[in-house]
């Protein structure tokens, strides 16, 4: 009976807090609710005028071009930095340890500095070395302003998965390496050969909750941008917040977020197909 | 034998580390110049050191409310999230032959893949009605939503405890209370490490939530503050750089004393 009162607390309130709202959302996504007053019914009309609004399909192109391009630099960039750390280096704690600053930064604040950077510094740069295509501010510039969110959000995320591949690097046994050394096999076959079957599982998992947090953005979105120039970089998390909180489209962002639900839970249910198939363990 | 090191990969290494100093570098410098001294990449040492960036931040942003807010706010998530998820970790994973808690389990994780902005208007309606839309339903919130990933990663754990430590207790007479506080928690020590790091760093650098949730300006977190502040501070940058130094300071002072054993936290949540 005990067992019953350790989780019947958490229970209610997840109900509560959680359950609740996302039914309560999925409610008013069949509304024209502004978030306030009266409302009525409008059937699936929410859902059939996403897909010809423009400023969704933007926020939706934008956000998976920009989870997908930093997903990849990421995890590449992070198991590039975790094989070296895992080398035979000095300092090697100390570098660890520098690696992993951005991740306890607020990604907000940090993303202030970026975006001043980007809007004065580089330009000065460019300009001064002569390079006009960075002579003005990319974050101005609708073309390129993704770039700006991008840099921010690498160099923010790659801190995390250093850690996690390192972790996943030191339970390679040194012996399998030895082996594979005895056999001729130059670094890079050893990598390709040893290291990545031996670390799939941590690669796999990565890369999905890589995708999963990208596909969210919200934070980077409002330092560097805020959505700009125009709405060449609004996310779909600050479309929803933007049109839901400030645009009176309750109602309408809502059924917005009940799509990206579903695109999210494809998005897990391929995860959890990937994770069985590999056996894998770890968070 | 000690092999030998690999001095070219080192120096490779610490060069590709100053991506990560030389933005921090820049708020420092900047944070320390005067305005007219801001022109440039703005890369350069300051010339002349004008700390009344600090004072004016300091009172323009009421930092110390906001950092009281924040620590305050983290402080109470990660001790809640620590004597609740663990315990209900606990139940789930020494009775995952009951179909309740099996259920449960499932029913707790897979709210891992429903992204926050699905929920984010409704519960801003419903912390506001419950009068929660402050550091009290910060704290609340981050325990609840913390759940899922923190199940996920004790209950792992759990299950490799031994269950004769718990018999011979039980045997003794001690109640599944006391066996969890006496005999569980304290072996609990490595994953309430990795947990509560976790939640620290959520807490104390999340951005969405206080904003979608915090109503009044005496109730924000540094990030929100920074954001209310950001249009405020205009072209004002030595000051406005002054206040995200403070904001971004109190969690890297602890990180530098602490570094190790942080890192060493997050990692044994990830081998697990």
């Amino acid at each position: 009976m005990s067992f019953f009162w350790m989780v019947l607390p958490a229970l209610v309130l997840f109900l509560v807090f959680h359950t609740i709202p996302v039914l309560q959302g999925i409610f008013y996504s069949f509304t024209d609710s502004a978030g306030y007053g009266a409302w009525d019914f409008v059937g699936l009309s929410n859902y059939t005028a996403l897909f010809s609004d423009e400023r969704v399909l933007s926020a939706y192109l934008f956000t998976f071009q920009f989870a997908l391009v930093a997903t990849i630099l990421v995890n590449g960039i992070a198991l590039a930095l975790a094989v070296g750390l895992n080398g035979r280096i000095r300092f090697r704690n100390a570098l660890r340890g520098i690696y992993f600053v951005p991740n306890i930064l607020a990604i907000l604040v940090i993303g202030y500095v970026f975006n001043y950077l980007f809007s004065n510094s580089l330009p000065e740069i460019a300009s001064a070395l002569g390079i006009e295509a960075l002579s003005t501010s990319i974050l101005a510039d609708p073309e390129l302003a993704w770039v700006g969110v991008l840099a921010l959000a690498v160099w923010q995320a790659v801190a995390f998965n250093v850690i996690i591949y390192l972790a996943g690097l030191q339970t390679v046994p040194a012996e399998l390496y030895e082996a594979a050394a005895l056999d001729g096999a130059g670094p890079w076959r050893r990598f390709r050969g040893v290291t990545l079957p031996m670390i799939a599982g941590f690669v796999v998992v990565n890369t999905v909750l890589s995708l999963k947090n990208f596909l969210q953005v919200f934070d980077h979105v409002v330092a560097m941008t805020n959505g700009g120039p125009g709405t060449a970089t609004e996310s779909i998390s600050v479309l929803i917040y933007k049109g839901g909180f400030q645009g009176g489209e309750y109602g309408y962002q809502i059924a917005n977020a009940v799509v990206f639900m579903a695109v999210i839970a494809l998005f897990a249910v391929v995860q959890f197909r990937v994770m069985r198939n590999r056996g894998v363990s770890h968070a | 034998m000690r092999s030998k090191t690999n001095w070219w990969l080192t120096a490779l290494l610490a060069v590709l580390s100053l991506t990560v100093l030389i933005p921090l570098y820049f708020v420092v410098v900047t944070a320390l110049k005067t305005p007219d001294q801001l022109g440039g990449s703005g890369f350069a040492l300051p010339t002349e050191v004008r700390w009344e960036n600090f004072a004016d931040a300091w009172r323009m942003t009421n930092f110390p409310r906001a950092a009281l807010n924040s620590a305050l706010v983290t402080v109470g998530a990660v001790v809640l999230t620590l004597l609740t998820n663990s315990m209900v970790a606990y139940a789930i994973a020494r009775n995952r032959h009951r179909r309740f808690f099996r259920i449960l389990f499932i029913y707790f994780v897979s709210a891992l893949f429903v992204p926050f902005p699905i929920l984010m208007l409704p519960v801003a309606k419903q912390t506001a009605f419950l009068g929660l839309d402050n550091q009290a339903g910060l704290i609340l919130l981050y325990v609840v939503y913390g759940l899922s990933f923190n199940i996920f990663i004790f209950t792992a754990y759990i299950r490799s405890i031994p269950r004769e430590l718990e018999e011979a207790a039980v045997i003794d007479g001690a109640s599944t209370w006391t066996v969890f506080w006496r005999i569980i928690f304290p072996l609990l020590m490595p994953m309430n490490a990795t947990v509560g790091i976790l939640t620290c760093l959520w807490a104390w650098n999340d951005f969405l939530l206080p904003l979608v949730i915090v109503s009044a300006p005496e109730a924000a977190t540094l990030p929100l503050v920074q954001h209310a502040f950001q249009g405020t501070f205009q072209t004002n940058y030595t000051v406005a750089f002054a206040s995200y130094l403070m904001a971004m300071a109190p969690l890297l002072i602890v990180y530098v004393f602490a570094q190790r054993w942080v890192i060493s936290g997050v990692t044994q949540g990830a081998v697990k």
